[in-house]
């Protein structure tokens, strides 16, 4: 069984330091009403909605179900949700689209960082018995994979300040840092300020459509060639942090490797992380990475991924790529991975 | 185009209790999938993916416990995705991962469901503080006894209702071994002496709080063909929600509900449950929820539902059995309840659930819901496969 489904529309919200005049539904509706408005489909007219998000950011059980006041499901809708990144969603909904269950899905994600502290928050994803009680932050294991990395002759401090002021030169509109940043201090050596993602809260959505329909919704679909996503050990200590063996795997799985892309939107929320990426996807100088500026201009926290997707597409949909590689991150240091590779219609 | 048909071909839980102090949150989860997979005879290397599911992540304070989780399940280099749609999360799971191999983008999926709860204090931990919720509820049967008061109020059902529930799923829960509650002198008289702890629902009609596991190994055609023991097949699955509260809300028999029994009747080609569905397992965590689903769920007339009950239609031996395992009312790790229900379901139609096996179980329904009435997952599952 094939069946041909694309991403037809994407929307995202600027992405913010603190969005504490709003909800999660606040936030979230406005960016609801552009993809949908995007295709002219109302929330009866999708077959199935998925969406991703993480209570440990809103800081309460599940907080998602409140957001679907902002889908509007009633009549009732055919809907689930990932407690992870919102391209795990759109994975969830190509499943769906592929076995016929539905011929569009609409997917979206939020995430809030402002109301905690970010890099504390973290660390209760790690191993509760013998590392989250250290409290090692998200920058701090960043940090030893970047010095894995340095110490591999894979890369140095000026190559990771470099791909910093590249990812910040774009003119990407909902950039929340953008333009000439200070490379700053040691945030943990070897990363500095400028390593870092900014820390924001936003959201991100797209519409997914099967076959012909793809084609009434859109002018020109991106069309899902492949997607595929692996996950790798827990435990730093027995990876390889130079490499993400998982991401190189997703890629063969997605057909990556079988022609080359001319554009990536890697969701890599370090510098250093890009190059962990550049090397596992054996991306070169030829293909464009992350024009949007990727994460390290907005890293919505359970967005970030999903927009990396939106975001290729996008460029697909408005004739700028052809064939573009699109990756999504979960879990500390690259642990979980996925890869989809979209295409255009010739011109 | 046709989707790949779905066999359970595996099924693995651990004993429910209270606590399981000698067990790490990982050694829980490989107990449950390793019965899984010595039930169907595989090996780790037999799974091509991992889909896991559970209720919030507060219960034991670890956030996306899956990252965690890979080694122990054995999904280093697979695909594992983490599904959480409240409390019909178990439900949710299993037909997330059923899709993989309907899809055909796997063929041996492992599908697992799990709470620790002893890792925390789960009524407050779904007790959500102001500005989200008025502060009057304490834990879930705060939530719900009203809309059972509704249901009583709406159907004039006699008081003596839930209790009856509550026996039978307890005495039910003694001919299985993974229940968590095996109270052995259980009366009904005991029940209804219980302390009343959320009017008009008593202690003994509410859910324990348990830590536990179950998991499922789906595959398809080919899979199901190598498979040592009969397969359960999938002949039909469907989620629904609609939200929290609104004006108009049926809180008593949620339209999610029904739009998602009809979904999967139309799949499974189903034209009278009452008649066509021999049994059904489903999310009773507190008595009364057990008449108000057998209207949802179109096995009553509406307002008829409690007399099934009274007149003992739902026990193991009667007509329409509800409740094989014990139910929620006797074990309740609450991101697993739904995957026990369709786990159960899938053991009835194999005929493997030994003591509380109901015979010539053909077509059984396994039923699990969550948040505020307001997420439904169902599947039905047959002795046959679709179209044979």
């Amino acid at each position: 069984m094939t069946r041909d489904i694309a991403v037809v529309a994407f929307a995202q919200s600027d992405t913010l330091r603190s969005s504490e005049e709003v909800s999660e539904v606040e936030m979230l509706m406005p960016v609801l009403h552009d993809v949908l408005a995007q295709t002219g489909l109302k929330t009866a007219d999708i077959g199935f909605t998925c969406s991703g998000s993480c209570d440990y950011l809103a800081g309460r059980a599940f907080s998602f179900t409140l957001a679907l006041d902002g889908v509007g499901a009633w009549p009732p809708i055919s809907e689930s949700h990932v407690e992870t990144d919102g391209a795990w969603a759109l994975y969830e909904a190509w499943t769906k689209l592929l076995s016929g269950d539905a011929d569009t899905a609409l997917v979206y994600s939020y995430g809030k960082s402002s109301p905690g502290s970010l890099r504390d928050v973290l660390t209760r994803q790690l191993d509760p018995y013998y590392v989250a009680p250290l409290w090692p932050d998200s920058v701090a294991l960043a940090a030893l994979q970047a010095q894995a990395l340095i110490d591999a002759g894979d890369t140095d401090e000026r190559e990771l300040a470099a791909i910093g002021a590249r990812s910040r030169a774009t003119d990407n509109p909902r950039a929340q840092l953008k333009g000439p940043v200070p490379q700053g201090d040691y945030v943990v050596r070897p990363l500095r300020t400028g390593d870092c993602p900014p820390i924001g809260d936003g959201a991100a959505a797209v519409v997914l459509a099967a076959g012909e329909r793809a084609r009434e919704l859109c002018e020109r679909p991106a069309w899902i060639r492949g997607i595929d996503h692996r996950i790798e050990a827990h435990s730093l200590g027995v990876r390889d942090l130079t490499d993400s063996p998982s991401a190189r795997l997703a890629a063969e799985r997605a057909g990556a490797f079988e022609r080359p892309v001319d554009t990536a939107e890697l969701h890599a929320p370090f510098s250093s992380q890009e190059v962990v990426l550049r090397k596992a996807l054996g991306l070169d100088d030829a293909t464009r990475v992350n024009p949007s500026g990727g994460a390290l201009a907005a890293n919505p926290m359970m967005a970030a991924g999903l927009a990396r997707i939106g975001e290729a597409a996008a460029r697909i949909h408005r004739g700028e790529s052809d064939r573009a590689l699109a990756h999504a991150t979960s879990g500390p240091c690259l642990q979980q991975n996925l890869v989809a590779v979209l295409e255009g219609d010739p011109r | 185009m046709s989707k790949e048909p779905v066999a359970v071909v595996g099924i693995g839980q651990t004993k429910h209790v209270a606590a399981r102090r000698d067990v790490s949150i990982a050694g829980l989860v490989r107990e449950a999938a390793v019965r899984a997979l010595d039930d169907a005879e595989l090996t780790w290397a037999d799974i091509d993916a991992v889909v896991i599911g559970k209720a919030p992540d507060f219960f034991e304070g670890v956030m996306m416990p899956e990252l965690y989780l890979a080694d122990a399940l054995g999904a280093v280099g697979k695909p594992m995705l983490r599904v959480h749609t409240a409390g019909s999360v178990g439900g949710s799971t299993a037909l997330v991962a059923a899709n993989l191999v309907a899809a055909r983008v796997h063929s041996t999926v492992l599908t697992l469901a799990f709470e620790k709860q002893s890792e925390s204090n789960a009524m407050w931990g779904l007790s959500l503080p102001i500005p989200f919720q008025q502060p009057l509820l304490a834990g879930a049967g705060g939530f719900f006894a009203p809309h059972v008061r509704a249901y009583m109020r709406r159907t004039g059902a006699p008081d003596t209702v839930g209790s009856l529930v509550a026996y039978k799923d307890r005495r039910n829960a003694l001919k299985n071994p993974y229940a968590h509650l095996h109270e052995h002198d259980i009366t009904l008289e005991k029940v209804q002496a219980s302390p009343m702890l959320w009017d008009p629902i008593r202690y003994s009609e509410t859910c324990p709080s348990s830590d536990g596991a179950c998991a499922m190994v789906l595959t398809d055609r080919a899979g199901a063909a190598r498979a040592p023991r009969p397969p359960a097949w999938m002949l039909g699955g469907a989620m629904r929600s609609e939200p929290t509260l609104f004006a108009g809300k049926d809180a008593v028999s949620p339209q999610a509900g029904k739009d998602c029994a009809a979904d999967v009747y139309r799949q499974a080609q189903i034209a009278d449950p009452r008649r066509d569905i021999d049994a059904v397992e489903m999310y009773v965590p507190f008595s009364w929820y057990e008449p108000m689903w057998l209207e949802n769920l179109g096995f009553a007339e509406e307002g008829e539902g409690w007399k099934l009950t009274e007149a003992g239609v739902t026990e193991l031996d009667g007509d329409l059995p509800v409740n094989m395992s014990g139910g929620v009312l006797s074990t309740n790790p609450i991101g697993a309840s739904g995957m026990i229900r369709f786990a159960e379901a899938a053991l009835q139609a194999r005929g493997q659930a030994g003591e509380h096996q109901v015979e010539g179980a053909r077509k059984v329904l396994g039923h699990a819901y969550g948040g505020g009435s307001q997420f439904f997952s169902m599947w039905l599952v047959g002795s046959e496969p679709p179209d044979a």
